[in-house]
């Protein structure tokens, strides 16, 4: 539905994406993630034809967006970073602007104003004045606009920046409700937002793809060894080493041993699960087991670790089903930023 | 069509949401109340004095040519300061808030937006120049003007707004700032009239181009009601060409991203 090929972008000398590819199939939610400052915001102006590439290309629902930007842009709908948003217009007003732009018959725009308005819950306000909403409204307006005519692709920049919770777990659900009949790309840099929406994910950094998965897959390839937390009471003072004599346990780290409680980081193996091991063992010894837990490396740290740390490790945890060329094409970025 | 007549309505609305709409007609109106008023008050007692001496009536001298001739003139030198007040904020005002994000990636070409836009300001500017046709139309209640001195005249100010306000969009196509944009086109609007004066001491080769360069010597010819092709045919490539230049000058910003 989306395919970006060798996207690059320069502003003078400086370069803000660097040979970006991937696609987008139908229906699917593509999570664009990067610290501030890492292209997305170029990316998806490029996407939508705001702003030409220096180089490579875009075809959104069949259709060049340099070649054929009219036929391109009817099929995509946009919120951008800031929602572009006239003051001196009531919502309603608004909508219908863009209603009229977009070319929707007359007899059909009063419809889709409303649908659109009701969809992202700004009824209430329809007859304000832009210039008078809060923030998130503001939000929710930009993102009625973008859903108004209701296209095949959806590019969101950063749709909940703003909301309130409650907002932004509504936001998301719509998100998420839309993904079946609409192709969306989201950026964020709110790592929660991801796994929560997003089928996959896209993580750039300093204008490159550093890694392309699943969520899931993400989160588990960034772990070598799973940690169970582990706390019970006990005066046995030799209770690690006690755990650290069960086979499978690589590593036991005390995190704080009182005179009751103890509380120890068990490492094992990835996939090798020891928690009824771990349990049996307490339990067998009198100890009172207080609590038990897997700790899981969360998207966080594997965004950390692509985004920060030397470039290489982004073509370790690709995604294996991803075609050669891509694969090729992203090491050759891990290889330039090294240099 | 429908997509250019939609944003030159969006155009239109915004100027009346803000004071600017009626700010500048109001101002148009005032000023050519005042010039009309001094103008016909001066004109009234020369009449008088005239018919004291020779007994052919008050209407020994001729309205078009002591009335409204003059106020056609003025109303040309009103529109160089107030529509650089109309044009400023056109492409500065979107580009700052961030709409022009929204045209540029709706479904519309950039010819469709620069011909709305357009169409928005020229829009205002008749409406400036419908509230003067009140004091004009008094004339013809208790005168009797000639009325084809008036359409042309009408006629020559309306397309010497057109090459105004396509360099004023040129200009505000440019610049984010506001105010940048409406003291530059004002300074041009000015160098576009005076621009002549340039020629004082120079070949009549020379001359001869300045004048024609000079927007406002075309409207001589308008003024007196005579309705001269070569002055329409120069007012409305100026134009094009201005609008041409927005354009260009549109998609450079893009490029620039």
């Amino acid at each position: 539905m989306i395919e970006v090929r060798h996207l690059s972008k320069k502003y003078g000398t400086v370069t803000a994406v660097d040979d970006i590819s991937f696609r987008v199939a139908h229906g699917e939610i593509l999570g664009f993630l990067g610290p501030n400052g890492a292209g997305k915001t170029t990316t998806m102006r490029i996407l939508t034809g705001y702003i030409p590439p220096t180089e490579g290309e875009v075809i959104v629902a069949g259709f060049n967006v340099f070649d054929n930007p009219i036929e391109a842009k009817r099929r995509t709908g946009y919120l951008p970073e800031t929602p572009p948003l006239y003051p001196e217009m009531t919502v309603r007003e608004f909508l219908t602007f863009v209603a009229q732009i977009n070319n929707i018959a007359r007899a059909d725009r009063r419809r889709r104003v409303i649908t659109a308005m009701e969809r992202t819950w700004v009824t209430d306000m329809a007859d304000r004045h832009c210039a008078t909403l809060s923030k998130g409204y503001r939000q929710r307006v930009g993102l009625a606009q973008a859903i108004l005519h209701n296209p095949e692709v959806l590019i969101l920049d950063e749709p909940t920046a703003g909301l309130d919770p409650k907002q932004i777990i509504e936001t998301r659900e719509l998100i998420k409700e839309l993904a079946g009949d609409h192709t969306i790309i989201l950026s964020t840099h709110i790592l929660p937002e991801v796994s929560q929406t997003c089928q996959r994910v896209v993580i750039i950094s300093r204008g490159h793809v550093v890694a392309e998965n699943t969520p899931e897959n993400l989160t588990a390839l960034g772990q070598d060894v799973t940690t169970v937390r582990l706390r019970f009471d006990t005066q046995d003072m030799t209770a690690p080493a006690t755990l650290a004599s069960i086979p499978g346990v690589l590593r036991v780290t005390t995190i704080e041993q009182s005179n009751s409680v103890t509380t120890l980081d068990v490492e094992t193996e990835h996939d090798h699960d020891l928690r009824r091991d771990l349990a049996r063992t307490i339990v067998a010894n009198g100890w009172g087991l207080l609590e038990l837990r897997s700790m899981q490396i969360s998207l966080e740290d594997v965004f950390l670790h692509l985004t920060t740390e030397e470039q290489d490790e982004g073509s370790t945890i690709l995604d294996e089903s991803s075609p050669p060329e891509q694969l090729n094409h992203k090491n050759d970025a891990a290889e330039l930023d090294n240099e | 069509m429908n997509n250019i007549l939609a944003i030159a309505q969006k155009e239109l609305r915004s100027y009346f949401a803000s004071p600017i709409g009626y700010v500048v007609i109001g101002m148009f109106a005032f000023l050519f109340g005042y010039f009309y008023y001094t103008i016909l008050s001066l004109f009234v007692q020369q009449s008088m004095q005239v018919s004291q001496f020779d007994f052919r009536g008050p209407t020994a001298l001729n309205i078009n040519q002591h009335v409204i001739r003059p106020m056609l003139n003025n109303s040309m030198l009103f529109t160089l300061f107030v529509l650089p007040m109309v044009t400023m904020r056109t492409y500065s005002e979107e580009k700052r808030s961030g709409t022009m994000e929204l045209l540029l990636t709706s479904p519309l070409s950039d010819i469709q937006i620069v011909m709305g836009k357009f169409l928005g300001a020229m829009g205002l500017y008749v409406m400036m120049l419908a509230v003067t046709l009140l004091d004009i139309g008094l004339l013809f209640i208790y005168g009797n003007p000639e009325w084809p001195q008036v359409l042309v005249g009408y006629l020559g100010l309306l397309l010497l707004g057109g090459c105004f306000i396509s360099v004023g969009l040129l200009i505000s196509s440019t610049t984010k700032n506001q105010v940048v944009s409406g003291i530059v086109t004002f300074t041009v609007f000015l160098i576009l009239w005076v621009i002549t004066w340039l020629g004082d001491n120079a070949s009549p080769l020379t001359q001869m181009i300045l004048s024609y360069l000079s927007i406002t010597e075309h409207f001589e010819d308008f003024s007196r009601g005579v309705l001269d092709t070569k002055h329409v045919v120069y007012y409305l490539s100026f134009t094009v060409f201005g609008l041409f230049l927005t354009l260009k000058s549109v998609d450079r910003e893009r490029w620039k991203g």
